[in-house]
């Protein structure tokens, strides 16, 4: 047993560049998406036709696909258009393009749950529409949009593991390196699948956090 | 101080502060409103009585321009309310931002008070101050005190709406509408969600202001409070202004049958 925990403790050093790319790769997904979905959310929320149709075709199409197809459709297929991107750039927008569509469908959810008496009341002391989405929407809206959005970040975490399938390593494919030199499958994956644990179980710590810190607001 | 008594002495059009002629909305295909007119003057209190279904509510919110008219006038203060003449477009529907500043002008008080949860009661009232009047913060928030206390809130101010009594929400939202100082308030079945034994606090608050010369328009259910504080009663029925005149008067010798039939109704609960 102590064998099997030295040598789980020795592959560690190897695994450390994979899931600091997969937080990096993460990150940089999460952070993005946040706030074009965010303008998304309020775009498919009030915008006008022409705004409303565009975004709706994107949000469809893109949380209609699977994302590994998005990401081979990036990395494989925009060549042929003339635009090559090396595998990072190409997963990193692949992976935010189609969490941007998860994003402003959470963010019009919040924002259009906000009871229509609450627009009456900003529109009767005479804000305008700016200021009652900024003091009167926005504020209730995000407390609808956290929960449901810290979810998805999590699946964010786990669906960064696909940007191995483009040679990227990242902590699945990290890991897969060190099984192939090692031949000691279980361990290594026990150990990949509990680093994702860690980072996704603090993320829903941290949700049902921020849920109670806004548990106050009784409608 | 009334300005006008309860004998609803005839109004020029220059005494009006709210001048309503021949309003029409629909919705789709269903004509809400057919053709109103109604004065208001300064410091009346106009209430308008009628079935559920007969426009009261749609008129009010016209007047306050959260619904667009179809055609017909709305004046508050010589202003119309709904459009905007320019040399190029008569009759051109304003913009969001024109809306925004005629609106700020004309109080308006809830049936479901619809106060913003995520704010204090303080903040509630504060809110349109700072931000619409542009009122530094410290005086916003005098005035707003002011107004708490006014209407029985003193030791209230800093509790959220969900920590309040409908009776106690309502006079918060009558703070918010009144704080703006607005040309005339209208009041939407403000005691309509509330508990029996809250109605009268509310009420109180109105009568106070009533009391005061606040010019109002009123849609409510209680007709024991719509004669006493009254100027004027307008009965409406399937979008028309079926009868108007003295609270009493209306009240006791209705001439038209479809008013007979709604007070009857009344009577038999």
């Amino acid at each position: 047993m102590s064998d099997l925990w030295s040598f789980t403790v020795g592959t560690l050093p190897f695994l450390w560049s994979g899931l600091l790319m997969t937080l990096f790769v993460s990150a940089v997904v999460v952070v993005i998406s946040a706030f074009v979905g965010a303008f998304f959310g309020v775009g498919l929320a009030y915008g006008p036709l022409w705004l409303r149709v565009p975004l709706r075709i994107y949000s469809d199409i893109l949380r209609g696909i699977p994302l590994l197809v998005v990401i081979f459709s990036i990395y494989y297929l925009l060549p042929f258009a003339g635009l090559n991107l090396q595998p990072l750039p190409a997963v990193l927008l692949a992976l935010t393009m189609f969490k941007t569509a998860h994003v402003s469908e959470i963010a019009r959810g919040a924002i259009q749950s906000i009871a229509k008496g609450q627009i009456d009341a900003g529109m009767a002391i005479g804000l305008t529409f700016h200021q009652r989405l900024v003091y009167v929407v926005m504020p209730q809206a995000l407390r609808r949009f956290l929960p449901p959005w810290i979810n998805s970040v999590t699946d964010a975490v786990k669906g960064s593991s696909l940007v191995s399938l483009v040679g990227i390593v990242d902590l699945m494919l990290a890991s897969q390196q060190v099984i192939g030199r090692t031949y000691q499958p279980l361990p290594i994956y026990m150990l990949a699948a509990g680093m994702y644990f860690i980072i996704n179980f603090s993320l829903s710590t941290l949700s049902r956090r921020l849920e109670a810190r806004y548990a106050y607001v009784r409608e | 101080m009334r300005m006008f008594g309860n004998e609803g002495a005839p109004l020029s059009m220059t005494d009006a502060i709210v001048c309503i002629s021949d309003l029409k909305k629909s919705f789709g295909s269903t004509l809400v409103l057919d053709g109103i007119d109604i004065n208001v003057g300064r410091g009346e209190a106009v209430v308008l009585i009628g079935a559920s279904g007969s426009g009261k509510t749609t008129l009010l919110r016209c007047i306050n321009a959260l619904e667009v008219y179809d055609s017909g006038s709305i004046r508050v203060d010589g202003v119309e309310v709904g459009f905007g003449d320019s040399e190029s477009r008569p009759r051109r529907r304003r913009s969001e931002n024109e809306l925004s500043g005629i609106r700020a002008d004309i109080g308006m008080v809830f049936q479901l008070f619809n106060l913003f949860p995520h704010l204090s009661a303080c903040e509630n009232v504060m809110l349109g101050l700072t931000k619409v009047r542009r009122m530094p913060k410290a005086q916003a928030r005098d005035k707003a005190e002011y107004w708490l206390r006014r209407v029985g809130l003193a030791d209230r101010m800093n509790n959220l709406p969900g920590q309040l009594s409908g009776g106690q929400q309502q006079r918060v939202g009558i703070a918010r509408a009144v704080a703006m100082d607005p040309k005339v308030l209208l009041l939407d079945e403000i005691t309509s969600s509330l508990d029996p034994e809250l109605v009268g606090e509310v009420l109180a608050v109105v009568r106070q202001l009533a009391a005061e010369g606040m010019t109002m328009i009123i849609v409510t259910h209680e007709m024991i409070f719509a004669r006493d504080v009254g100027t004027k009663l307008v009965f409406m029925d399937g979008g028309k202004k079926i009868e108007e005149g003295a609270p009493n008067d209306l009240l006791r010798n209705p001439r038209h049958d479809r008013l007979k039939a709604f007070l009857a109704r009344l009577e038999m609960h």
